[in-house]
């Protein structure tokens, strides 16, 4: 239990009276990859906006400790520099803001917080450089004002560029395979997937299969109406894209929990 | 007698200043042909006086509070002893003149070697001087009839910059005006008039800044011609920060010839009312015109652009762009009069303007107007007004960017839409730290 990064415990939440997150349980070690997959409307998103601190939604039980402390307590900069890092769904445009100078007051307030000097910005870009290279980003990108006029596999390919420099703990990744087209998704999962570490952990949420034939889990969770129906390996992966979300759901009113 | 007394007009006690001051003193304020000049904006004021938000034209803007004050024109020169690295843009490479109190100090101003025949210096000086090159351009583009202000000052000015561009000349470095208040006297009356001349293909970079060194209920009245000649290249910028005290009135004309290239912008970040009147007009073909400005106001500012743009000739762009920034409860004022004549054929006339509200109590009243006789033209015009974006604080803090940090980097970058359109390299990085600076001295602005 000293490994554990993330430890969901009964969670509930939801927006306005609406309950979307119905009891949710959630264990992730270090060194793990988890996958959460689910329809729509099951409250996978949900799931990533909370553990990042999303303002807007209320947690009524349960509670989430990232090693060992109070994650719902904390701020989402102060989640940022403890090391928690979402992936956006849909990154955010922000016109007029320098991607170089965004990503480098991003990451030395995170160092500042683990101690490490701050980083000049020349340092910053041979910091950034190489993984810019791993995630195919052209040389002018970091000039350019965050995410304005970016494509949608930039976008993604910008956010795992963004944990690639933050190196995070914990990785959110919500539906980052979404809009992306078969040679996009294999440089993000690359970018993934180099940069797991034994000290590090993943929760990948996803609605199809295809990104887990790249980024390969070590347990496979499927959320159904805001609970977890079924946990396993990656091979349940493979079973729910052969018999899709309708099997699980048939087996659940067959069976009550 | 009595009843006569009784019925003493708001406009009284100027003629009296009037009079004490330009007819019985004589002809000591400028050449013989200024007094009649002078003589039609006093009678004019008697008509017109003050505006009220009776005029269509100042609906959103009081200047009542100019009105009650009492009417001090600060016409004689003061002493003083003045720091001038305290003011912003005093570190730029530039030819300066400075006016302590709308006069022009001499022992304060430098101006670098010029081309021949390029004049840069004091419009009393000048007039004393050379008044017939004057004479060409003084009053015939800022008529007295606009306002009660312009007639005000072209009744009281004494002085101002002058600055003559003969054709085909260039001035390298910028010129830079600072207008340095000192009067601590409530109702102090500054009224600078600017003439800028420059002709035909020449190049000039004129920053003009007013500014403060105490806080008073003081009044800055300032009237400037901008005469621009073909295929000129002319940046002008212009930047108020009086004190939060002060009230700031200005017009600015600017004539503009075939061909030519103007940008003019407009900082307002000072004063507790102020007021721009821009009057562009478009007098040549092909020529491309830029208003660019920001507005920045905190705690019960009060800050209005009023534009005219002229389209009089065909194939002319002109592009206003103006974001405001409001906080507290302070007040924004945009009017964009767009007018194309019927002769301005392929006009293309665009006009934005974006506000920023930091503040449940800020306001901003936008009002666009194009006025249209020509049938083949593109003109648009939009205006926002909006919050700063949930979405993106939430983006930059789940990065580890924090709160306020996060506010002051989409607070700036809103900011940086206009101050990158400034083209003079060191005078748009310094517009860019002041606004930094301001922001991370006082969230609130």
């Amino acid at each position: 239990m000293h490994n554990a990064i993330l430890e969901i415990r009964n969670l509930r939440a939801g927006v306005e009276n609406k309950e979307i997150l119905k009891g949710v349980n959630l264990l992730i070690r270090a060194g793990e990859t988890h996958a959460v997959m689910g329809p729509n409307g099951s409250g996978k998103s949900t799931l990533a906006q909370i553990l990042a601190g999303r303002e807007g939604y209320e947690v009524t039980q349960g509670e989430v400790l990232y090693k060992g402390r109070d994650l719902l307590d904390m701020d989402p900069e102060e989640r940022a520099r403890e090391g928690v890092f979402l992936a956006f769904q849909y990154p955010v445009e922000i016109p007029g803001v320098n991607s170089a100078y965004f990503l480098k007051s991003a990451l030395n307030e995170i160092r500042k917080a683990r101690g490490l000097p701050e980083l000049d910005a020349m340092e910053f870009l041979a910091f950034a450089k190489d993984k810019m290279k791993m995630l195919e980003l052209r040389e002018d990108f970091l000039k350019r004002s965050v995410n304005e006029g970016f494509s949608g596999g930039e976008k993604k390919r910008n956010e795992i560029f963004q944990m690639a420099v933050l190196e995070p703990q914990l990785a959110v990744l919500d539906e980052t395979d979404s809009g992306l087209d078969i040679d996009a998704l294999k440089v993000v999962s690359d970018g993934v997937n180099r940069l797991r570490r034994g000290n590090n952990a993943q929760l990948v949420i996803t609605h199809y299969q295809r990104l887990l034939t790249y980024i390969i889990p070590d347990f496979v969770h499927v959320l159904v109406d805001g609970r977890i129906v079924r946990s396993g390996g990656k091979e349940l992966a493979i079973e729910l894209e052969t018999r899709g979300y309708d099997w699980i759901m048939k087996h659940l009113e067959a069976v009550p929990a | 007698m009595v009843q006569a007394m009784a019925e003493m007009k708001a406009s009284d006690p100027y003629l009296a200043r009037f009079e004490d001051t330009f007819e019985r003193e004589g002809a000591s304020h400028g050449p013989a042909w200024l007094y009649p000049i002078r003589k039609a904006g006093i009678s004019r004021f008697a008509e017109i006086g003050l505006p009220t938000v009776k005029h269509e034209d100042w609906r959103f803007t009081n200047v009542a509070p100019i009105a009650r004050l009492p009417f001090k024109p600060l016409l004689e020169p003061t002493e003083a002893t003045i720091k001038l690295d305290q003011f912003h843009f005093t570190n730029l490479p530039s030819n300066r003149l400075v006016f302590v109190n709308g006069h022009y100090s001499a022992a304060l101003s430098s101006i670098l070697p010029q081309e021949e025949g390029v004049q840069i210096g004091s419009l009393a000086a000048a007039l004393a001087n050379d008044g017939a090159l004057l004479q060409n351009y003084l009053g015939r583009f800022a008529k007295a009839d606009e306002n009660g202000f312009s007639a005000l000052n072209t009744a009281f000015f004494t002085d101002g910059a002058f600055i003559h561009v003969p054709a085909g000349k260039a001035v390298r470095e910028a010129v830079h005006l600072l207008f340095i208040s000192t009067a601590s006297e409530a109702g102090a009356a500054i009224h600078p008039r600017n003439l800028i001349v420059a002709e035909g293909d020449t190049r000039l970079t004129v920053i003009e800044s007013y500014v403060s060194t105490i806080s008073a209920a003081y009044i800055t009245n300032a009237v400037e011609e901008l005469v621009i000649g073909e295929n000129a290249v002319v940046e002008h910028c212009k930047f108020q920060e009086e004190s939060r005290t002060a009230y700031h009135v200005a017009t600015q004309h600017l004539h503009i010839g075939r061909g030519a290239n103007v940008i003019s912008h407009s900082f307002a970040f000072g004063a507790k009312l102020s007021r721009n009147n821009i009057r562009t007009t478009l007098a040549g073909e092909g020529l491309d015109c830029i208003l660019n400005g920001l507005y920045i106001t905190g705690d019960e500012q009060l800050a209005d652009h009023h534009m005219i743009v002229e389209h009089a000739k065909p194939h002319c762009n002109s592009h206003e762009y103006f974001n405001g920034i409001l906080d507290d409860r302070s007040r924004g004022v945009f009017h964009g009069r767009i007018l194309v004549q019927q002769e301005a054929q392929k006009t293309d006339a665009k006009q934005t303007n974006k506000n920023l509200l930091l503040s449940d109590d800020a306001t901003i009243d936008t009002k666009p107007q194009l006025e249209i006789y020509a049938d083949d033209v593109k003109c648009t015009h939009g205006a926002t007004v909006g919050q700063l974006n949930d979405e993106s604080i939430f983006y930059l803090r789940a990065r580890g960017i924090g709160i306020e940090t996060a506010r002051r980097i989409l607070i700036h970058a809103f900011a940086g839409e206009i101050i990158d359109r400034v083209r003079c390299q060191p005078l748009r990085e310094e517009l860019d730290r002041m606004v930094w600076d301001r922001l991370e001295e006082n969230p609130h602005l």
